[in-house]
């Protein structure tokens, strides 16, 4: 059909749905991909809940709780659906962690975790923020890298 | 109360626990002014390591332990230990826990405290980390106010000067919003304390805070005054400005309360006025005196002496 952009349907894997527009790339960077693993990011696709919205599908890949807790970070609504013979057979939504451990960087350059090898530890607070346990500091998600 | 924890932030304490280091603390300074023999540390070893220079904070913990029959093992530098031939932060750390009951150290890195003592098996006190917390400056200060106005509960507190970067104010801001003080917020455009900082101090304490970016003290019943980093400005003409509408000089104390209290962390340079250290006002000599028995309490209740 003219102006339809088709994309495969994947027989084993992950489709992350609900990730805000513009933030396709960002949970791509997340991931861990294999070199054989087929990815498809869909931008800017129409979405009820969201206006628009972009989509990630990767085959043969099931996430890990590290890469789950930072795409929660940069796309708190977004949606897992796990895919086998075809079919959904799990689907969750990603929620933020109370405390992440080594999951992102502190944006405090003083800090010691970007000076000695100490493993990042942030705790959540109020208007999801997150506390560095070591400086501190507090931080917007949007504030944290990876 | 505080026996084998360790004091890395004002946040991990309780209102009860500075309470009681308070009453302890009096103690101490009551049996300082007796010239009573206190040999609480007698067969106790404790190191201070200071890798940034310090005078007042270092030389009091010192004379705290010194005055509670204690030995000192001291680190003052990088060039005369193993670190200079690139033992790491942590190796050292531990070897010195191997060696002491309790560890005080001062660090520029921002969490070094707490990460000491993740990896410290004796209790371990946060002499500074760099420009997050300074819990002793705090716990003395409030010493301080509480013995020279016999409260702290309701008093106008002025936090004055270069609230952006002096890590004593954040730290008192809590301690004082925790003793439920009224507090005001002085300082030059651009030089505000954290927004973060004081609506997180608003929320969890509901706290009294007013802020302001000029020098009034007529309501102040104390005046905690903080140098302007003047380091910290592109323009070396917008740090004189600054600094001298934040000088403390005697046309500024004019029309103050009769019994208002100066305080200073200290060093000064030159944000008050010599003029003034010998007025009525000015307490923050004594204010660095009494951080020896309010360290002497601290060292005892965390080993529990």
């Amino acid at each position: 059909m003219a102006g339809e952009l088709i994309v495969e349907k994947i027989e084993n894997g992950t489709v992350i749905d609900h990730i805000p527009a513009g933030m396709g790339l960002k949970v791509l960077s997340i991931l861990k991909v294999d070199a054989g693993s087929k990815v498809a990011l869909l931008m800017n696709v129409a979405s009820k809940r969201l206006g628009s919205k972009d989509i990630v599908k990767i085959s043969e890949k099931k996430l890990d709780e590290n890469e789950v807790n930072r795409i929660a970070l940069v796309a708190p609504n977004a949606t897992l659906n796990i895919i086998q013979n075809g079919t959904v057979v799990e689907k969750n939504e990603v929620h933020l962690p109370k405390s992440l451990y080594g999951v992102a960087n502190c944006p405090n350059p003083k800090c010691i975790t970007n000076n000695e090898r100490v493993k990042t530890h942030f705790t959540q607070e109020k208007n999801s923020r997150f506390r560095c346990h070591y400086c501190e500091m507090l931080f917007d998600t949007s504030e944290l890298s990876f | 109360m505080l026996r084998g924890k360790d004091i890395i932030s004002i946040r991990d304490l309780e209102k009860s626990d500075i309470e009681f280091l308070l009453k302890r603390a009096d103690e101490m300074n009551v049996a300082l002014a007796s010239g009573k023999r206190l040999d609480l540390l007698q067969g106790k070893i404790i190191a201070t390591i200071f890798f940034e220079p310090s005078t007042r904070t270092k030389m009091s913990f010192q004379s705290a332990i010194k005055l509670l029959g204690g030995q000192n093992l001291n680190f003052s530098s990088i060039e005369s230990s193993s670190m200079k031939k690139g033992e790491n932060l942590a190796d050292t750390l531990r070897m010195i826990d191997g060696y002491s009951s309790l560890l005080i150290i001062r660090h520029a890195l921002e969490g070094s405290a707490r990460y000491a003592a993740e990896i410290c098996e004796h209790p371990v006190i946060n002499a500074g980390d760099g420009g997050n917390q300074h819990p002793t400056q705090t716990l003395l200060d409030l010493f301080t106010i509480n013995k020279m106005k016999g409260r702290i509960r309701g008093l106008n507190v002025s936090l004055v000067g270069d609230l952006k970067h002096a890590r004593t104010m954040r730290s008192l801001l809590y301690g004082l919003a925790m003793f439920n003080a009224n507090i005001t917020l002085i300082s030059p455009p651009g030089l505000e304390m954290s927004k973060k900082i004081v609506d997180e101090v608003r929320e969890r304490f509901g706290a009294n805070i007013m802020e302001h970016t000029t020098m009034d003290l007529s309501d102040a019943d104390v005046a905690y005054i903080c140098r302007i980093q003047k380091e910290r400005f592109a323009d070396p003409y917008e740090a004189e400005m600054a600094q001298r509408s934040f000088r403390v000089t005697k046309d500024v104390l004019k029309g103050v309360k009769d019994d208002l209290i100066l305080l200073h962390p200290l060093p000064k340079v030159d944000e008050i006025a010599p003029e003034i250290d010998n007025t009525k006002y000015a307490k923050y000599f004594e204010q660095a005196k009494l951080g020896v028995p309010m360290r002497m309490a601290l060292i005892a209740e965390v080993l529990g002496v």
